[in-house]
Formats: structure tokens, sequence, C-alpha cells
């Protein structure tokens, strides 16, 4: 685009890659990016729970990058490439991450487990061996209110431990 | 959440993103977000257009000189100023950002966006004010340089005025920097902040969230007695919520200036 010369819009049409499959969508500059992969794509694994930034239910991995997709518009993500939860098992074989996940009882009503796994992969990525106190310091953002953390902690500290 | 309808604008060039906000009424620059999108949705900010300035490369640079002067863009973010080499010149910019909230919001926050949103309990403004700091504000008139202490000047209100863009902070160089603050859970918001810095002569204190812009105190010791009688002397008058009291707010603005004091003091030697 030359410089200069760009336009306002109350609507776009963005095109993003999301678990390696590329969407093109008409979307409004209001729609918040969960409300795109959740409502237009069906992509429902990734949860809204505070809606305020707060919680990391809605936590994905953006370019590489490890963001929380209800304080983003879908428009900003035009032309990015998009993980969620849905793209981290090959078919029916869950990662190391989510098997640990399983294994140690990191979960219970499971709510938070979306964001918690894409905060961990997100971690294990840059630092495959982390402590304890590396890894409560990833999962800061986000928010637990069933398990009390520490079987979170030891599901990510486990597949650490072993890889 | 729904948001109120909203028009969008992602220029390629800072003159275009200023001709954008100066155009149009109401419009905004769209940093990272994880502030404007949090109040876009209560409603307490109602913008009519997002400036997204994520395609400003030139906003997006750390530069540092040889005299050790220090040039962050406006949109780097709290993670990239953390993983820095060129930030470590002045290793309190670091150390305090790597301590604004969690992970995520440090992956989209921006430098820019914490100085602009001027919310009182931010951690930037009275760290910028302490350091020296000066915002570079662009608008259709060209370029100007504001001190930090101009640039705050009430509740979410800065010098960069509707139509203006902050490109650059300019830090000066220095080591002898320390932080200290109270907060709402680990990493949390600010109950009370306190900064300063021993580079550049007498010592620089700055304390956020007692006031609707940081407050500096002059103090001509670093004695923990006279920070915090020179802290008492400013006379301060913060507000007092579910978190803290205005009493107990003076009380932690005395002690936490002595602590970023001393940490100051131990980071210069």
């Amino acid at each position: 685009m030359e410089a200069g010369t760009a336009e306002v819009v109350r609507s776009k049409t963005v095109s993003v890659t999301v678990n390696g499959t590329t969407y093109e969508r008409e979307v409004d500059a209001r729609r918040l990016l969960i409300h795109f992969l959740r409502d237009d794509l069906d992509l429902t694994g990734s949860h809204v729970g505070c809606d305020t930034g707060n919680c990391g239910a809605c936590s994905v991995i953006l370019d590489g990058t490890l963001i929380k997709s209800c304080m983003m518009l879908a428009v900003q993500a035009d032309g990015a490439t998009i993980e969620t939860v849905e793209g981290l098992a090959e078919g029916e074989e869950l990662t190391e991450l989510q098997k640990s996940f399983s294994a140690h009882h990191a979960l219970q009503c499971g709510y938070c487990t979306p964001g918690m796994l894409m905060s961990a992969t997100a971690l294990l990525r840059s630092n495959a061996h982390p402590t304890e106190a590396e890894i409560r310091k990833a999962i800061q953002g986000n928010i637990c209110r069933c398990t009390g953390y520490v079987n979170i902690v030891e599901a990510i500290k486990s597949v650490g431990e072993t890889s | 959440m729904l948001l109120r309808e909203v028009e969008y604008a992602r220029p390629a060039s800072v003159r275009d993103a200023v001709r954008l906000l100066s155009e149009h009424d109401g419009a905004r620059a769209l940093a990272g977000g994880q502030t404007l999108i949090n109040v876009m949705k209560s409603r307490a900010a109602s913008p009519d257009v997002l400036v997204d300035l994520q395609d400003l490369a030139e906003l997006k640079a750390i530069d540092l000189a040889a005299d050790g002067t220090l040039t962050v863009g406006s949109m780097v973010t709290y993670t990239e100023l953390v993983e820095s080499v060129e930030a470590r010149a002045r290793p309190i910019l670091g150390d305090v950002c790597a301590t604004i909230a969690d992970v995520q919001v440090r992956n989209r926050g921006t430098i820019g966006g914490n100085v602009c949103s001027n919310d009182p309990t931010n951690h930037l403004p009275p760290l910028m004010v302490a350091l020296g700091a000066t915002m570079t504000i662009v608008g259709t008139d060209g370029e100007r340089d504001v001190p930090a202490e101009d640039f705050f000047i009430g509740v979410y209100m800065t010098a960069a005025g509707a139509g203006e863009l902050v490109t650059k902070i300019v830090i000066p160089a220095g080591k002898g920097d320390g932080f200290a603050a109270v907060t709402i859970g680990k990493d949390g918001t600010c109950i009370v902040s306190a900064a300063a810095s021993l580079d550049g002569g007498a010592p620089r204190i700055a304390i956020g969230c007692v006031d609707a812009v940081p407050v500096r105190v002059e103090v001509s010791s670093t004695a923990a007695d006279a920070v915090r009688e020179a802290v008492r002397a400013a006379n301060l008058d913060p507000p007092g919520d579910v978190h803290a009291s205005s009493g107990y707010r003076r009380h932690l603005a005395e002690v936490l200036a002595a602590r970023a004091v001393e940490q100051a003091e131990q980071r210069r030697n």
C-alpha cells in the first residue's frame, strides 16, 4: 500500500491462518478476535472467561507470540498465523503436555484448560526445562478456580523433566 | 463482548497515521490495545476511529547511542524491552516491565501505550519522570520533545493531544535506578509506586498512584530518614479506596520512596 492512503473502514475482509487452515472472512472492525475464532470460524476450543483481559481462557499463539484474544480486534489479526488449542493434538494423538495434564489431574471443570495449554506450550517452546518459579510466572495470566494450580504446575514441570 | 461500532485504519507511515488521527474527530491510536480494548468494552472510551499502529516499523526500534542514551520506539512491547540487549544499558526498564501484569499482556502492551494511557496506577509514568525521559510527539505541525515531567498532565491525559502521536521515548544514560511498589497481587496493579534515580546530580524521586500525575519529590540526601521526611513534606493527599486508605497510601509513599532510593544506591555501586 502506498504511504498516505490507508482507508478508514467499518468492516474488512481478513485472511488468517488458524492451525494450518487459511480462512478469509468479512469482519466488522469492532469484532474481537476471540469471537471471530469462536463464532465465525466455529473454533470453540478457546474460551471466553472474564472478557476483561484477566483470566487468560482466550489465550492463543499469534505469529509465535502468546496473547489474549479478547484484547485484540479480528481486523488487527489480518495476515496473521494463529494457533489455538484445537491445533495442538495430531488427530487423536495428544501432545506430551496434554497427556501430562490428564496424568496429573491438572484440570477439573476444564474451562481454563485451553488457555493454560497454550501458555504452557509457549513456555516450553522458549524454555524446554522450566523451573517451578518460571512455570508459575508463565501461567500468571491464566486463572484457574478449581485446582489451586498445584497439579497444573506439576503437569508442566513433568514435561520439562522428561523431554 | 460486542463493542460499540467503530471504524478502523491501518496506516503504513507515521505521516499517514497522524493524518488519520487529525482528520477524524474521535480518532484514537491503537497500540497494543491492552488498555484501550478493555475500556472500549466498558464504554469508558468510545473512539469513532481506531488507527492501528502495528505496521509502523519505525516505532518499533530500540537504539543505544555511543553516550548511553537509549531511544525506545513507542510501539516496543514490554517483552521486547525485557529481552532487548540495548535496553540493558538502563536495566531498571526491563526489570520493571517484567513485573507488569502477565506474559500475554507483556507480549502486546507497549511502552507508548503505557505512558499515553497515563492511568495513575501504571508503572511507567513515575519511572519515566524519575529517569528524566523525554517523549517525542508528532503532529501535523511537526515534531516536538516534551520532558516526562511536563508530559503527564492529568488522569488519562498527556501532552499528546488530539491528532498527535508519541513516536519515541528518549532515556538518558544511567544505572543508579530503583523502583518499589505495593501491588494488588503479585505483579498486579500498583497501590502506590515509587521510582528513584541517582544519576544526573540530586536524587530524582517520582511517586505514582498518589495524585493524577506522578509527584516529584526533592531531596538532597539518599538517607532513608531524609527521603521519608521529604515525602512527608510533600503533603500528599492521595485518594482512598477499597485497597488502601488515603493515610495508608501516604505511609506507603514514604516507605516505597526510601526503598526505591536504597535500591538505586545498590545498583549504582
